[in-house]
């Protein structure tokens, strides 16, 4: 709060003094600090925030946890984000279709709806959709079309695909979709959830979307404060493919090595954004590759070859053979990601810790966020705070069935 | 006959500064300088130097310098002195031309022509001084997924990983044999690969009764003239590669002159003393891939699958095909031996016009291998003139595993680089037999010339790592991302699938 505070006394100076309000990622710190002005260096002095908020909010008993929590939570951390991103992901939101699988879809033009549609129809029985439900809210512009559908993959897939699981021919489309369609992405594709993103401050993105009025037991949420990738609606977080859901504030050094390397496995890397890696790194280690989310997490951020050679020889050999077998797919450079899936949510760091992670546990809710205020806000009084150690995966996972 | 060759270099004597201490007369095998006792002077023969600064470096007053001879031809663009003198050679021998080391042609230096990336703002720097930087490396066949069984909550590890070469930095030294480089020579790379927990190559010639005790950071190699194989050799070291083809004369064998097999040398290549060491272009029984994949299985059952096997070619135009090949007859690691390698002795021709650079020699192979899906399933080690360890880096950012350095190593113990090894004249000690020669070579202060070389590039790739802000060579091995093209045209570009300098990600 206290940084809100200055961004306003910021503004309140500029008004005061005349001089243009430029937004906080164009402050510049050399000139505001060699100022004349007594106020202007306090200002300076003061902590510019940047890099982008996550959060994440579940209940293991299953309890509906209303959309307005996980807005409360990500809009505290406003001053985090830019508005050129924000987004939610909800799990459950769609009980009445709870095993169709859901796509969210962007198009640009109804062209691409046409086609895309007709992909659908090629694999799947399509047995609802919709246009996903908005309400105006003048700073979000741009907006593209918005549709939801409810899909069953038909026998003759199934027959024609046999050697394929149905996740895998979820995929197959999904990357077909947004390889060959122009001006159609899917945003998500799992089961019983959706992702809601775009481009703006994620309280507006959340309004417009109307998210209060979704109930889920696991939210996460995004507010982007984009480097690499222009603010584009795709580009929002959460990125979603089948049941997976994830959020990630950082940028991936490894991310060429990493690219290069699903590919090899048949991802489609179409955004030009690190964070898409990672959650295919997820859905090839945890689905594909069958490895506990803990376990994948270790593949990810591995530890320190000096760490493992002071582990026990059976622990030695699992390390050093999961570290030699998943090199290519270690996550280097700084990061902090929530991972959603149906069943629970994991948070989890770079292996030096480069970008901030909160946990807290209250009752039956489990919290993750980029910055403890984010936490109290919603849960004043949580039993317990902690701040996961680098790299080291925060498995929270539902109790009952 | 006259002969029509005029001096390379030329030897130039401070007459004030020179003591007449006879120094340079003792240093230079090839006689370039005498000592006259009737006048109490030392002369010098420029005819006969070589350029290998032996004289010049060991001087006690400094009163040499010995540089290129300015023998002024008619200035011609296409007919240079290089034609010129290669012609009258020729004409007056009727041999064809041998050259030592790699081919200096002024062909384009790729990793010149390449930029590396770092971090800005958005993603912060790492400091190794301050955090930890890992280059520990693993070569060998890789499963494409670890296998997990679960017993209740408690999960175990069914993936049995195949045999692994683990190295420090991702740095080996490359093939040398003992035969082409002296025995101080090769205990020196032996140490150094000990001391800085890498791996060394025996070359073709055998192993040394000597140097079995550094077998945990050896690997002996399989060449077309099987000198020196036998099975403790097979088991002695860490791996074995078969070598196919080197980068500095693809398509032919090698040749060591009779002169320089002495006793020791006869015993470790087994083959009788004097007579020349001739391997064959091709190996006898690979006259295919199938054959290949033969070898192969038979050196994995003689020594139990516990080694993994190396396959080291010469980079030519259709190389990656030619890997994937090799990766589908089981080779655990391929070696990819690139136009500017080094060699003790190669026609001069083949040398410098066979071949390619090893940066795309590299790209192609690595790309290869990831359409096919089939790259965890060997490492790739290149080689063929890695200077530096920004050569490394960009090595490994194009896909390498590790890269091999020969080259770097000898100069690192003393090579002057005068491309004279295949006259057995080597007057720093390395490529020479001559036992007045060989001890010149002080093995312990080689090894630790090696070993300081080792760790002063180890020290620059952390240095390049943590600004590219990666903590882990890992996060590098084929982020061509990282890596810039400048002064590359499209189709260049295209083939080490690099960006050009300026264009964002």
């Amino acid at each position: 709060m206290r940084m809100r505070y200055s961004w306003l006394r910021y503004r309140l100076f500029c008004v005061y003094r005349g001089h243009e309000i430029r937004p906080y990622y164009m402050l510049n710190y050399y000139s505001m600090n060699n100022s004349t002005s007594p106020r202007v260096r306090k200002l300076a002095r003061e902590r510019i925030p940047s890099g982008c908020s996550i959060a994440g909010i579940m209940d293991v008993n299953g309890v509906v946890i209303p959309g307005s929590e996980i807005v409360g939570l990500i809009e505290v951390m406003h001053d985090r984000s830019n508005g050129l991103g924000g987004g939610f992901a909800g799990y459950g939101i769609y009980p009445r279709h709870a095993n169709d699988y859901c796509f969210h879809l962007m198009y640009d033009y109804s062209e691409a709806k046409q086609q895309t549609e007709n992909a659908m129809e090629k694999c799947f029985e399509i047995v609802g959709e919709e246009e996903i439900p908005t309400t105006p809210v003048k700073e979000v512009v741009k907006r593209p079309i918005l549709w939801r559908y409810f899909l069953r993959i038909c026998p003759e897939t199934r027959e024609r695909y046999y050697e394929m699981s149905d996740d895998d021919i979820v995929m197959m489309v999904v990357m077909e979709i947004n390889e060959f369609i122009e001006g159609a992405f899917v945003v998500s594709s799992g089961k019983n959830m959706g992702v809601f993103k775009g481009v703006g401050y994620p309280e507006q993105i959340a309004r417009f979307y109307r998210v209060e009025e979704y109930g889920a037991h696991i939210w996460i949420a995004h507010g982007r404060f984009p480097t690499n990738t222009p603010g584009w609606w795709g580009g929002a977080h959460p990125f979603g493919l089948l049941d997976w859901a994830m959020v990630h504030n950082g940028e991936i050094s490894s991310y060429g090595t990493n690219k290069r390397y699903l590919e090899e496995f048949g991802y489609r890397l179409m955004l030009q954004t690190d964070s898409e890696a990672i959650l295919y790194l997820f859905d090839l280690l945890a689905r594909r590759h069958g490895l506990p989310l803990d376990i994948a997490c270790a593949a990810l951020a591995p530890p320190l070859w000096e760490r493992i050679a002071e582990m026990t020889p059976h622990e030695k050999n699992f390390y050093r053979t999961l570290r030699i077998v998943y090199g290519s797919a270690m996550i280097n450079g700084p990061s902090a990601l929530i991972l959603a899936h149906p069943r629970g949510m994991v948070g989890l760091t770079d292996r030096i810790k480069l970008r901030p992670l909160i946990a807290a546990v209250a009752g039956s809710r489990r919290f993750l966020a980029s910055e403890e205020c984010a936490i109290r806000a919603v849960c004043p009084e949580p039993e317990r705070v902690w701040s996961p150690a680098a790299g080291e995966p925060t498995v929270f996972t539902m109790e009952q069935g | 006959m006259k002969s029509f060759i005029q001096p390379e270099f030329q030897i130039v004597r401070d007459d004030d500064r020179c003591i007449h201490c006879e120094v340079c007369v003792r240093q230079c095998a090839f006689e370039s300088h005498s000592y006259d006792p009737s006048d109490g002077k030392v002369s010098t023969d420029n005819l006969r130097c070589v350029g290998c600064q032996r004289c010049a470096t060991l001087c006690p007053t400094q009163a040499l310098v010995v540089k290129e001879h300015p023998r002024e031809y008619r200035g011609n663009a296409y007919w240079t002195p290089r034609t010129i003198e290669e012609i009258y050679k020729q004409a007056e021998t009727g041999g064809l031309l041998l050259s030592g080391m790699g081919s200096d042609m002024p062909h384009k230096l790729y990793w010149d022509n390449l930029l590396l990336d770092a971090s800005q703002v958005t993603n912060p720097s790492i400091d190794p001084l301050r955090e930890p930087m890992e280059l520990k490396t693993f070569l060998g066949r890789k499963p494409r997924a670890a296998r997990l069984s679960r017993r209740g909550p408690a999960v175990a590890l069914e993936t049995v990983l195949a045999p692994q070469l683990e190295l420090e930095v991702p740095i080996l030294f490359s093939a040398m044999s003992y035969g082409a480089i002296s025995y101080n020579t090769c205990l020196a790379l032996a140490g150094a690969a000990r001391e800085c927990s890498i791996l060394y190559n025996t070359g073709e010639g055998g192993l040394h009764k000597d140097l079995y005790r550094f077998g945990k950071n050896t690997i002996v190699q399989v060449a077309s003239g099987r000198f020196g194989v036998h099975k403790d050799y097979l088991e002695a070291g860490a791996a074995i590669e078969i070598k196919i083809g080197q980068g500095a004369k693809p398509g032919i064998g090698g040749h060591l002159p009779g002169e320089k097999v002495d006793q020791a040398i006869s015993e470790t290549r087994m083959i009788p003393e004097g007579t020349d060491a001739l391997s064959p272009a091709p190996h006898h029984d690979i006259y295919s891939i199938e054959d290949l994949a033969q070898l192969i299985a038979a050196l994995k059952e003689t020594t139990r699958y516990r080694k993994p096997i190396i396959v080291k070619v010469a980079a030519v135009h259709n190389v990656a095909a030619i890997a994937s090949g090799m990766v589908r007859a089981g080779a655990d690691i391929i070696a990819i031996d690139g136009f500017r390698g080094g060699t003790g002795a190669a026609p001069t021709r083949i040398r410098d016009n066979v071949g390619l650079p090893i940066a795309l020699a590299l790209a192609a192979v690595d790309s290869r291998l990831r359409q096919e899906g089939i790259r965890n399933e060997a490492s790739i080690i290149a080689g063929g003139g890695i200077r530096n360890s920004a050569d490394v880096v960009k090595a490994i950012a194009l896909g390498a595993d590790a890269v091999y350095i020969a080259t770097a190593a000898l100069i690192a113990m003393g090579c002057h680089m005068c491309q004279r090894c295949y006259t057995g004249k080597c007057n720093w000690g390395i490529a020479t037999q001559d036992p007045y020669l060989v001890k010149r070579l002080n093995p312990e202060i080689a090894t630790r010339r090696l070993a300081n070389l080792i760790r002063a590039w180890s020290l620059e790739i952390k240095e390049l790592l943590g600004g590219m802000g990666a903590n882990a060579i890992e996060s590098l091995r084929g982020n061509r991302l990282r890596l810039r093209g400048i002064g590359l045209s499209k189709e260049e570009l295209d083939i080490l699938g690099v960006k050009p300098a300026g264009e964002s990600l």
